[in-house]
């Protein structure tokens, strides 16, 4: 047992260090969980980097909320941000009803943020349906809608819970609807496809619009406001790269609608990387031939399967060291037991994705967040079945170990974890296998692993990309479920094999 | 050697012994016998610390046995249970030399003691190299017996040692463990629900019902004389049957 644990160890500190040599880059830049934000990310990078400014792009990090806490507390230095989104989402409350530019950028700076000018397009929010079921019930506004109360709704998670979402469309057009399920984006377009639901909300530079044949629905009521692109950026950038505002200045007015839609369309539709996308503007555009670093496949493998390693064997690792013991103290103070049995009980009811969530206020985002989550739900397993383990021994074998004059942790070393050793063992492998499925959510949370090949697939509908993920995260988990029963061959007593 | 003074148990405030009063002498066999829940596991275990009285004294030459004094002794008893006790998780050499491996004797020592007391319990040295699981019921008992021996203490402490063992072989080990009683002279303790077994071994018979002494004496005694009706009840029930069967009815 301790020589496991010592092995695991020793083998993902050496992972832990490595990680800790990569270069730091001077600037990074994050970008949310959909196409078009990546696409200004990576625009953004390929700017920066075309000036010798060393920068890296953290793609797809996660929603509003999470990239806007990223920037305050430095993980990112900037972000695309939207002017709408800005206004409605995170100042809802403190603009006091003034919508302008001027009011935003003196709120932000109160923040230490600054922005950079509007970058031309306007995505706004917008409803569409199928352009034929549009037609045949003769719905052309979002008003119309009101007729229709048995169309089934599907909304981004993001739009159902912003106060300028869904909330405030229903108010403002009195929408009666009750079908109303929030899932992601990119699988409601596949939704309305199947025809599982009628409509959905769109952003007007979605490349979706044209492939899927949708009707934007017109905002007869004038409810949905500017969401015009700008640069957030952390003030204290502008000291550390002054280079940085004059490269970002560039762009600004330089991406008009018919841009946008087109680079969504390169991206989605034509499944380009979006680094390629973004090269393809800037060259077009600015003139600008930049480094757009296309990753190969095996370099990409290799590095998501070192992320996954790192994120499953460094909380895994840890949750034995501590799991362990407290499996002990439960076997030993049953009263104690239940509590810490019901503690770890509870930390796995918490939703993965909240508990990731949750992280972020406190370790921010990225690998540490992750690993400490997944550290959390590999407690329960493991303290569960080194509690069951112990308790199940038989009390005469205990009692004969106190007979002979063992100490009492002579005891525990000598007798009991080697007999409990095929449960902990269970408990541990169980722990892994759950791990390893769970850490490919760490991608959400800025963590990479095979979950980011996963996420990107998702979005840009890439069955290949999933597959990428999905099948080493797959093959991990046999792999791991096979190592334990060579593991066991090791760890477990022969004597108990018999 | 062990003196227990008003000794006194309790579980959850139910009395499973009360009130004993009793020596074990050194270098002579005494055997607890009585009918189950009379307490007889109860007092073994109270000799040698496993659990301590709610009230009275138990002294182990002539130091009282407490929850901090009791490690120590149980070092020098030798303790041997119904099924041996053995640890599944190592092999006969392994639970064998668990002890004296832990306190630092070098190898050879081990060695040398596994090899006299393997002869002594005869039990073939290549036995020792199995597992508990691979061992037969008789084998068991006797590696539990050497475990019990290693570090040659100064009392041995059999609880039902050869209760779960079929008749054959139970009747090679009786002979085998009278033998050896004989031969090591060690002070022993031992309990059995068996008349015979405790007639066949004991120099002295201590008979509990109900958590006290009922009559105590050689074999002799409890069947000539039995103290009270109880005694005489105990020791008839006892009698083989086969004796009935042999003897017609007078």
């Amino acid at each position: 047992m301790i020589r496991g644990t010592v092995l695991l160890l020793s083998l993902w500190l050496g992972y832990g260090s490595s990680l800790e040599a990569r270069e730091v880059p001077d600037v990074i830049v994050g970008s949310k969980q959909f196409t078009e934000s990546v696409i200004l990310g990576e625009i953004a990078t390929q700017v920066l980097r075309s000036r010798d400014i060393e920068t890296q792009h953290k793609d797809q990090l996660g929603g509003t909320r999470f990239l806007w806490q990223a920037l305050l507390t430095g993980e990112i230095d900037l972000y695309a941000e939207y002017t709408g989104t800005l206004m409605e989402e995170i100042f809802a409350d403190r603009l006091q009803g003034r919508r302008d530019l001027a009011t935003l950028r003196r709120v932000l700076a109160g923040e230490g943020v600054l922005m950079s000018e509007p970058l031309g397009f306007n995505n706004t929010y917008a409803l569409g349906m199928p352009a034929a079921r549009a037609d045949r019930l003769g719905i052309s506004t979002i008003s119309g809608l009101r007729e229709h109360p048995e169309l089934k709704f599907g909304f981004s998670n993001e739009f159902m819970a912003r106060a300028d979402g869904w909330p405030g469309l229903r108010q403002a057009y009195r929408l009666p609807h009750r079908a109303v399920i929030g899932l992601d984006h990119d699988l409601a377009y596949r939704g309305l496809a199947s025809g599982s639901l009628d409509v959905t909300d769109i952003y007007t530079t979605d490349a979706d619009i044209q492939y899927y044949s949708l009707r934007v629905l017109q905002d007869d009521r004038g409810y949905f406001p500017d969401y015009r692109a700008v640069f957030l950026y952390r003030a204290d950038l502008t000291g550390r790269q002054p280079a940085v505002l004059p490269a970002l200045r560039q762009l600004e007015g330089q991406i008009s609608e018919e841009t946008m839609i087109a680079m969504n369309a390169e991206a989605k539709l034509d499944k380009l990387p979006e680094s390629q996308v973004a090269a393809g503007f800037l060259r077009k555009r600015l003139g600008i031939t930049a480094d757009s670093r296309r990753v190969g496949l095996s370099t990409s493998l290799w590095r998501h399967t070192v992320e996954h390693l790192t994120l499953v064997g460094i909380s895994l690792a840890a949750a034995i060291l501590i799991a362990v013991p407290l499996g002990i103290l439960c076997a030993r103070r049953p009263r104690l037991g239940r509590l810490v049995l019901g503690g770890a009980g509870i930390l796995q009811t918490i939703p993965s994705l909240a508990l990731l969530v949750f992280m972020i206020p406190l370790l921010g985002i990225g690998t540490w967040p992750a690993i400490v989550a997944l550290f959390l739900y590999s407690l329960l397993p493991i303290v569960r079945d080194t509690c069951t383990g112990l308790r199940d021994i038989p009390p005469s074998l205990l009692e004969s170990a106190d007979a002979l004059g063992l100490p009492r942790f002579a005891r525990l070393r000598l007798v009991e974890l080697p007999l409990a050793s095929r449960t902990i063992l269970a408990g541990i492998k169980t722990a892994a296998v759950i791990n390893v499925g769970m850490a490919t959510l760490g991608a959400l949370i800025g963590a990479g692993g095979y979950g980011q090949p996963i996420l990107t697939g998702i979005r840009l509908d890439d069955k290949g990309l999933i597959l990428q993920g999905a099948i080493p995260a797959a093959l991990l988990a046999l792999f791991i479920e096979g190592a334990f029963e060579f593991a066991e061959r090791w760890l477990v007593p022969k004597g108990l094999r018999l | 050697m062990l003196k227990l003074s008003r000794v006194t148990k309790e579980y959850d405030g139910v009395a499973v012994l009360r009130g004993i009063d009793l020596l074990i002498p050194r270098g002579r066999v005494t055997v607890i016998i009585g009918a189950s829940g009379s307490g007889k596991s109860t007092l073994i275990r109270l000799a040698n610390g496993l659990i301590l009285p709610n009230q009275g004294t138990v002294e182990f030459m002539g130091a009282r046995v407490t929850a901090l004094t009791a490690l120590a002794f149980r070092r020098r008893m030798g303790y041997v249970i119904q099924e041996g006790g053995l640890f599944p998780h190592l092999t006969g050499r392994g639970n064998v030399a668990l002890m004296p491996g832990r306190l630092g004797w070098p190898s050879a020592r081990i060695d040398a003691r596994v090899i006299e007391l393997a002869e002594l319990v005869r039990l073939p040295v290549e036995a020792l190299d199995r597992y508990p699981s691979q061992l037969s019921g008789g084998e068991r008992q006797r590696v539990a017996l050497m475990r019990a021996l290693m570090l040659d203490p100064e009392i041995l402490l059999l609880d039902e040692p050869l209760g779960a063992l079929d008749p054959l072989i139970r009747y090679e080990l009786q002979t085998d463990l009278k033998t050896l009683f004989t031969s090591l002279g060690k002070t022993v303790l031992m309990v059995t629900h068996d008349l015979g077994e405790a007639g066949y071994f004991a120099d002295e018979i201590v008979l509990l019902r109900e958590g006290a002494i009922e009559q105590r004496g050689p074999v002799a005694a409890l069947i000539e004389a039995p103290a009270t009706a109880y005694v005489a009840r105990f020791v008839q029930a006892q009698r083989s049957l086969i004796d009935n069967l042999t003897r017609p009815p007078t």
